[in-house]
């Protein structure tokens, strides 16, 4: 059977931490990284291999930070 | 190291295989907007529309004043900034000096409720062929939070420290349902762009305006209830929790008016 697998890359840099991907993450595959970034946000960060590329996250980042892939295997 | 590295997928992260990504039209830029304000979402759905259609050399947009008077600054495409409140007066000048030209406004609450309240309601009322995007977050966002014509009986901003009297500041203006009774507006609606549903949701709804407009149909008016946590003083999760809670029974989501009609209430919804 196929099996779809997705993987989301976050563009740590301009992610702001304003935690609504997390939320809208059905898998909760995103959490809040302990570092932060140069401006000194919490970025979001990918914490497990869950992803099934729903976009989810992606649609409602309003930075627009999150790049989505999906493929069949 | 970076834990996103431990979860990586080298043989997925394939350009062939991209199924979401920030829309090119959107200027690689960091946006200026607060963290989780819905202006970024409502940009970025408004830019995919106008990529989808493939009319971005012909789109014309019109930035107001409030916190996204620097939408121009992240929108890669033709913008003109009015004066406060007058978005609607020149982009009908736009409009008739350029027909073929898809040409729509961005205009927040304090800009299109209060000062540009004349403009919006004699552009609705003309009919003019254009598309207006209505950002409500119920607080002036961009001066530090001040009452609105929009805020909700009740709620705090930095000018009704002990929330909205409204035996002494008025009721609150539901701008969407006054237009919806004018006759030139053909659509009318109320969206949100908080979850991932609602967000495609309002994209449609942009898709819809934008036909429109083509067909020459008139005005096509999308309300967008929105969150201001920094003005709200709340986290961006919070602020979406709240605005389910307190803007929806006010500002009800779900279209208004469609092809010139008004939509009837269902019972119980």
């Amino acid at each position: 059977m196929a099996k779809i697998i997705g993987d989301i890359v976050i563009n740590t840099e301009r992610c702001k931490g304003c935690e609504v991907c997390i939320a809208a993450c059905p898998f909760t595959v995103i959490a809040m990284s302990k570092e932060v970034n140069s401006k000194g946000y919490h970025f979001a960060t990918k914490v497990n291999n869950d992803c099934t590329g729903c976009t989810n996250c992606a649609v409602v980042c309003p930075d627009g930070v999150i790049t989505v892939y999906r493929a069949k295997v | 190291m970076i834990m996103e590295e431990l979860f990586a997928k080298p043989d997925i992260r394939k350009p062939e295989n991209i199924v979401y990504r920030k829309s090119d039209l959107m200027v690689d830029r960091p946006l200026s907007y607060c963290p989780g304000c819905g202006h970024g979402t409502v940009h970025r759905m408004l830019m995919e529309v106008i990529e989808e259609m493939d009319i971005a050399e012909q789109t014309i947009g019109v930035s107001p004043v409030g916190c996204s008077v620097l939408a121009y600054d992240f929108l890669n495409i033709d913008m003109l900034g009015a004066a406060h409140g007058r978005a609607p007066a020149l982009a009908t000048a736009i409009k008739r000096l350029w027909p073929h030209r898809f040409v729509f406004t961005y205009q927040g609450d304090g800009d299109l409720a209060a000062i540009g309240t004349a403009e919006t309601i004699h552009a609705c009322n003309r009919g003019e062929n254009i598309t207006i995007i209505f950002i409500n977050n119920g607080i002036y966002g961009m001066t530090g939070g001040q009452m609105a014509p929009t805020t909700l009986p009740g709620m705090r901003s930095s000018t009704s420290p002990y929330g909205r009297d409204v035996e002494l500041m008025g009721h609150p203006i539901k701008m969407t349902e006054l237009i919806a009774h004018l006759p030139g507006v053909n659509f009318v609606t109320r969206q949100s762009v908080h979850t991932p549903v609602n967000a495609r949701r309002t994209k449609k709804a942009i898709r819809k305006a934008f036909d429109i407009q083509k067909a020459k149909q008139g005005l096509s008016f999308i309300e967008v209830v929105s969150n201001c946590n920094s003005g709200w003083k709340m986290t961006p999760v919070q602020s979406n929790k709240w605005m389910e809670e307190n803007m929806f029974p006010f500002y009800p989501l779900g279209d208004i008016k469609v092809d010139g009609k008004l939509v009837e209430k269902k019972e119980n919804e």
